[in-house]
């Protein structure tokens, strides 16, 4: 591990130099395997945050949420220090995954850390300098739990093309226009695509909230085939 | 916890030489045909097990163990790959 | 083994010279689960033990609690490899449920609510070594843990005991239950660490 930032109070980013790193699609994850001194080990998937530039030289970035009933994610976020080594393997997954060649306009959904693998199809298109149209539907507890909220404000106003919108469900900022509440039909049909224009859809979060989200889109007439879904759990 | 057959990649890359996760398989109980990505995994458990999101039934089994892979596609008619790596 | 995590200690857990090799002592009581936590009502469960000819003895929910019932103190162990010391059920023995079965079957397949099943030897669910337990602690069991009833086989790892279990199938030859089909022992001996196919 060479580096390390906090998104959120219980969010942190660890920047890893990996040996013979074959490069990544958005999307896809790694398995972190911990081993305690007695030989005890678990092991967790991670969603990678960064994009990998076609010409290499990028880095792998995990964004790891803190669970408080966790078994690994505590150590990730509270003990683990630039310079400790990680067992992993990876990069693995091939269908929750966006590349750059899909011409179609995307619309991410994020409940929670949930945004971490789209965040990643973000820095993918931004550095590819994509031209379809991005618009991220993100659903946090309050402003404070956003990750790459900062970023993302950049790139709204720097990457043509992207649009970003905010779910709060339990505080929302000063001056926010709508109460707090849970995604529903009218956010994703007033700030996802017009099924009309084919979006392929991301939609990644708990599993209730991924259900949720999945269900609606295919009610306002999404093609079923076109929405991609993960569920997280990772304690 | 419930997760999904995302979850799986990591293992079943230990089987096969491409990703799974992208794969097609055809429920054995209900005939419905899905990404090993919508797999429906719970887990803690013994070992891995992908349930059908439309029916429920197992569809696949894998147990890691720390030196060999048991993958058991029993509930399975078939598993469709690409084979343009995609 | 791969790289040692600096500072990584896991669930809290001590060994113990009590326990099966590889065993770690673990004080709450983890809840493993390959699929939904099915909701079986009370006036629609029932046992049964079906022989190798067919013959069927069931039992419903009210039959089957006016058994007589032991109260029993045993030790667990999970091939996930935590084991808990000194848990307290109340249940049926199966020298109970077997009593009146007519059967020369030297294997049993176990089958339970949502389709789970595993296979124990028949001499294994004899002698006071193996009920079908219905409280646990005192209570009712709870559905994460097999409510209404499991079976209960504390010598052998803990996936025999199969949760929210419905009935025996008496077979004169072994076969792999859920588990064991994928890869893990046909006995499950604890003591012998026998955890996979092949150890």
């Amino acid at each position: 591990m060479v580096d390390t930032r906090w998104e959120t109070k219980t969010a942190r980013t660890l920047v890893l130099d990996v040996p013979e790193w074959p490069g990544h699609l958005p999307g896809q994850h790694v398995d972190i395997r911990l081993t305690a001194e007695d030989g005890y080990s678990a092991q967790r998937s991670y969603s990678i945050a960064s994009a990998w530039p076609s010409d290499g030289g990028g880095t792998v970035e995990l964004t790891v949420q803190r669970l408080e009933d966790g078994e690994v994610s505590p150590y990730l976020t509270d003990v683990v220090e630039k310079g400790d080594q990680l067992e992993l393997r990876g990069p693995v997954g091939g269908w929750f995954v966006w590349r750059e060649k899909q011409p179609a306009p995307v619309l991410l959904v994020a409940g929670g850390s949930g945004v971490v693998p789209l965040m990643a199809m973000i820095r993918a298109r931004g550095l590819a300098r994509g031209r379809q149209p991005f618009r991220l539907i993100y659903s946090v507890r309050t402003p404070e739990d956003a990750c790459y909220a900062d970023e993302l404000r950049r790139r709204v106003r720097d990457d043509p093309g992207l649009d970003v919108h905010f779910v709060y469900t339990r505080k929302a900022p000063d001056g926010w226009p709508a109460p707090p509440k849970r995604i529903d039909v009218a956010v994703l049909n007033t700030h996802g695509w017009p099924p009309d224009f084919q979006p392929d859809c991301f939609v990644c979060g708990p599993t209730s909230f991924v259900e949720t989200a999945a269900d609606i889109l295919v009610a306002l007439g999404h093609d079923a085939k076109k929405i991609r879904t993960e569920r997280f759990g990772g304690a | 916890m419930e997760l999904d057959g995302n979850a799986l990649a990591g293992d079943l890359r230990e089987v096969f030489a491409g990703d799974l996760t992208a794969a097609v398989f055809t429920c054995a109980g209900c005939g419905h045909a899905g990404a090993v990505a919508t797999l429906r995994v719970f887990q803690p458990a013994p070992g891995l097990v992908g349930r059908c999101p439309s029916c429920e039934d197992v569809v696949l089994r894998l147990v890691r163990t720390p030196d060999r892979v048991f993958l058991c596609l029993s509930g399975a008619t078939r598993l469709e790959l690409s084979l343009d790596g995609e | 083994m791969g790289i040692i995590s600096r500072g990584f200690g896991g669930r809290r857990r001590e060994s113990s010279p009590d326990l099966p090799p590889g065993q770690y002592l673990t004080h709450d009581f983890p809840v493993l689960s390959a699929g939904p936590t099915p909701r079986i009502p009370l006036d629609r469960w029932q046992f049964s033990i079906i022989t190798e000819t067919g013959e069927k003895h069931t039992w419903n929910w009210d039959e089957f609690t006016a058994l007589p019932a032991d109260e029993f103190t045993v030790d667990i162990h999970c091939v996930t490899k935590w084991s808990k010391l000194g848990t307290t059920w109340k249940g049926v023995s199966l020298d109970t449920l077997m009593a009146d079965v007519e059967s020369a079957a030297d294997y049993a397949m176990a089958h339970s609510f949502g389709g789970y099943t595993t296979n124990v030897p028949v001499e294994d669910l004899l002698d006071g070594k193996a009920w079908v337990a219905y409280e646990f602690d005192g209570e009712p069991l709870h559905p994460e843990h097999g409510g209404p009833a499991r079976l209960l086989i504390p010598h052998l790892y803990f996936w025999k005991s199969a949760k929210w279990v419905n009935g025996l199938r008496m077979m004169p030859e072994d076969e792999p239950g859920f588990w064991e089909a994928a890869g893990y022992h046909m006995y499950g001996d604890p003591w012998s660490e026998q955890r996979y196919h092949g150890d």
